[in-house]
């Protein structure tokens, strides 16, 4: 059990939020996660920024290498995140592509996600396989979730068994798109919705990709545990003034 | 050992580190491919595309010239005289064979110095299917002739903004925008990289350049096997379909020439072997240039075919086992190769292949050397790079 497990337990409706990492500024991070929770967010994934970011669409991508440009690096995100655990209570994951990851050395990365009190990762181009034979024992030693991604053309079979081999959540791309793409709900979206309810899946679900305000939010909790924002409010971020206060304003719209 | 397992691995490099949304297309892919390519329809319908579409085989020349100059027998294989002026043609024939056998309507491609752009643009011309290229903004402005062909051939050029807009931010936007629409696109990669089964598949519809190679040699001179084969790396496909049927005759030395830009040292540079290490590009392990961090570091060469970080995971392996030796050649000595061939064969190669001209002074050859050279592609595309270089307009 983590914080996450525990959240996942006693809490409906969820609602998660995306930031990149070092964005718009480099000191922006332990800023952004603070309002973030004060403004009643449940958990957030923080992203590790990487140059090549294919499975994201031009808003976070553009992030990302401003991230880059400020200086942020798995080694400056983690000094960032050391005392996060002083008033920090919600969960945190951090989200990102393997090979910045492979690079700072896996064992190192998961002892240092331990140790400034990261609950879970989501990596999406690390394949299940892999995960399963080379790191899901490295994960569970330190009490890390690994959480997969589906989507509404994975198949019935593959769904079970990403569920079954999840100790996180599974995160339920909306459509087939990258993210920030604009999508309203359909009858394709609420077919596929339902068709994973139906399966009586053990692990609980976030829906992400294509929510971006109140009305995409309470839809899809009718259908997962919650939703996760992310393009929407990077947005935000690239637009915003005064942080604390437009995060807090940000996260009153969606909720209500 | 050349050949990648069941998962895609060639030792340790290649794989499929992908994304989950593109799964479901690459198990289809991975699941079809070898019995579709095998089959003796496709290869019936390969074969004779290549023959009266393409022109093959492509001629192998004796370059008596050169061969004196160099003290050696030097043989060009002419894939420049392809139809569309490469080699890429002989993958994008074999691939919309697939996609059209495997029900997909629309194409999507990447492309670097517009050559497989333009093969790709073709063989949808020929079939009648829909064709989107990715292409960076720095190539289509260096390239432009070859984005004025796509568009005449019906293809929708669409610029890639991110990074230094070259062939990795092209490659980028076309894993997207397959990620985006999963059930009626077939992503026609050009070269050896990707994840699985890419790499392997575009080896074995590129491959038909060495069993040519092998025929001709024989032809001519009696011996399939040379003692050379040279070609240029930037994914490495040419290269791959030169070394495919020599992999187990270690008597004939593969000679892969990457792009050092300005220098090896320059930090303006292609040369993903001599300046890269291990990590993950466009999902297949493989040697890439990297900062400290993992970040990829935007490449350069004046060749927009070699201007990519990483290269195919056939290379990686061929690399560590000593199989193959690569050799990093700067733009200027590209350049002189370029001209050099051009005075003394009266072949204008694209700057891709000059690369693989270059070493030639750089290798010490017995008279009694067999030596082949394949020049990818012509230099019908460069010339605007030959005309500011060699001052041609004055």
């Amino acid at each position: 059990m983590n914080r996450l497990n525990t959240l996942f337990d006693t809490k409906k409706d969820l609602l998660s939020v995306y930031f990149t990492a070092g964005f718009p500024q480099l000191n922006h991070t332990t800023t952004i996660l603070q309002a973030l929770q004060d403004a009643g967010v449940d958990f957030v994934e923080i992203g590790m920024p990487f140059s090549d970011p294919l499975a994201d669409g031009p808003v976070i991508q553009k992030s990302s290498t401003q991230a880059l440009a400020n200086g942020m690096s798995l080694q400056v995100l983690f000094q960032q995140l050391a005392h996060m655990r002083k008033t920090i209570t919600m969960p945190v994951i951090l989200m990102g592509y393997l090979n910045p990851v492979l690079k700072f050395g896996v064992e190192r990365f998961i002892d240092k996600c331990a140790e400034v009190g990261v609950d879970g990762l989501i990596l999406p181009d690390l394949p299940f396989e892999l995960y399963r034979e080379k790191y899901h024992e490295l994960f569970e030693s330190r009490n890390i979730s690994n959480t997969f991604l589906i989507t509404p053309q994975t198949p019935p079979e593959r769904v079970k068994m990403l569920d079954e081999n999840t100790n996180g959540f599974l995160y339920m791309v909306s459509s087939a798109a990258v993210t920030g793409a604009k999508t309203g709900l359909n009858q394709f979206q609420l077919d596929y919705f339902h068709r994973i309810t139906a399966m009586g899946l053990k692990s609980p679900r976030m829906v992400g990709f294509g929510i971006s305000d109140h009305s995409s939010y309470r839809q899809v909790c009718q259908h997962a545990n919650g939703a996760i924002i992310g393009s929407a409010f990077i947005k935000l971020l690239e637009q915003s003034n005064e942080l604390t206060g437009d995060i807090k304003a940000f996260v009153a719209s969606i909720k209500s | 050992m050349f050949h990648p397992n069941e998962k895609g691995f060639y030792g340790e490099y290649g794989g499929a580190y992908i994304p989950e949304m593109l799964i479901p297309n690459i198990e289809e892919l991975r699941n079809n491919y070898l019995e579709i390519i095998e089959s003796e329809a496709f290869q019936k319908e390969y074969h004779a595309l290549l023959t009266d579409y393409a022109g093959r085989p492509s001629p192998l020349f004796k370059a008596q010239r050169l061969s004196d100059k160099y003290g050696t027998n030097i043989w060009l294989k002419r894939e420049d005289l392809n139809h569309t002026g490469s080699h890429k043609l002989n993958n994008t024939i074999g691939q919309i064979l697939l996609a059209k056998k495997m029900g997909r309507q629309r194409i999507i491609a990447e492309t670097g110095a517009g050559q497989h752009g333009v093969a790709t643009a073709t063989v949808c011309a020929l079939m009648g299917l829909q064709c989107i290229v990715y292409m960076g903004q720095t190539d289509m402005e260096r390239q432009a002739p070859n984005v004025a062909r796509m568009r005449m051939l019906g293809a929708e050029v669409r610029p890639a903004l991110s990074g230094n807009r070259t062939l990795k931010d092209a490659t980028n936007e076309a894993l997207r925008d397959w990620i985006a629409n999963p059930t009626d696109t077939f992503y026609l990669i050009g070269s050896v990289v990707g994840p699985h089964p890419y790499p392997d598949m575009v080896a074995r519809l590129q491959a038909i350049i060495s069993l040519e190679i092998k025929q001709q040699l024989k032809q001519k001179i009696g011996t399939e096997l040379p003692d050379y084969v040279i070609a240029c790396v930037g994914g490495g496909s040419n290269a791959a379909g030169s070394f495919y049927h020599f992999l187990e005759d270690p008597s004939v030395q593969l000679i892969g020439t990457e792009a050092a830009g300005l220098g090896v040292d320059s930090g303006e540079t292609a040369a993903s072997m001599a300046c890269g290490d291990i990590g993950i590009i466009h999902g297949s392990m493989t040697y890439l240039m990297q900062n400290e961090d993992g970040q990829i570091t935007e490449p350069y060469s004046i060749s927009a075919g070699l201007d990519y970080p990483g290269i195919g995971p056939l290379h990686a392996q061929l690399k560590d086992s000593g199989r193959a030796t690569y050799m990093p050649v700067t733009d200027e000595v590209a350049l002189q190769a370029a001209l050099e061939l051009t005075r003394m064969e009266g072949i204008i190669p694209a700057l891709e292949s000059a690369h693989a001209l270059a070493v030639l002074p750089r290798i010490k050859f017995k008279p009694t050397d067999q030596v082949v050279v394949t020049v990818s592609g012509r230099g019908d595309k460069d010339m605007k790079a030959y005309m500011e270089y060699f001052k041609l307009t004055e």
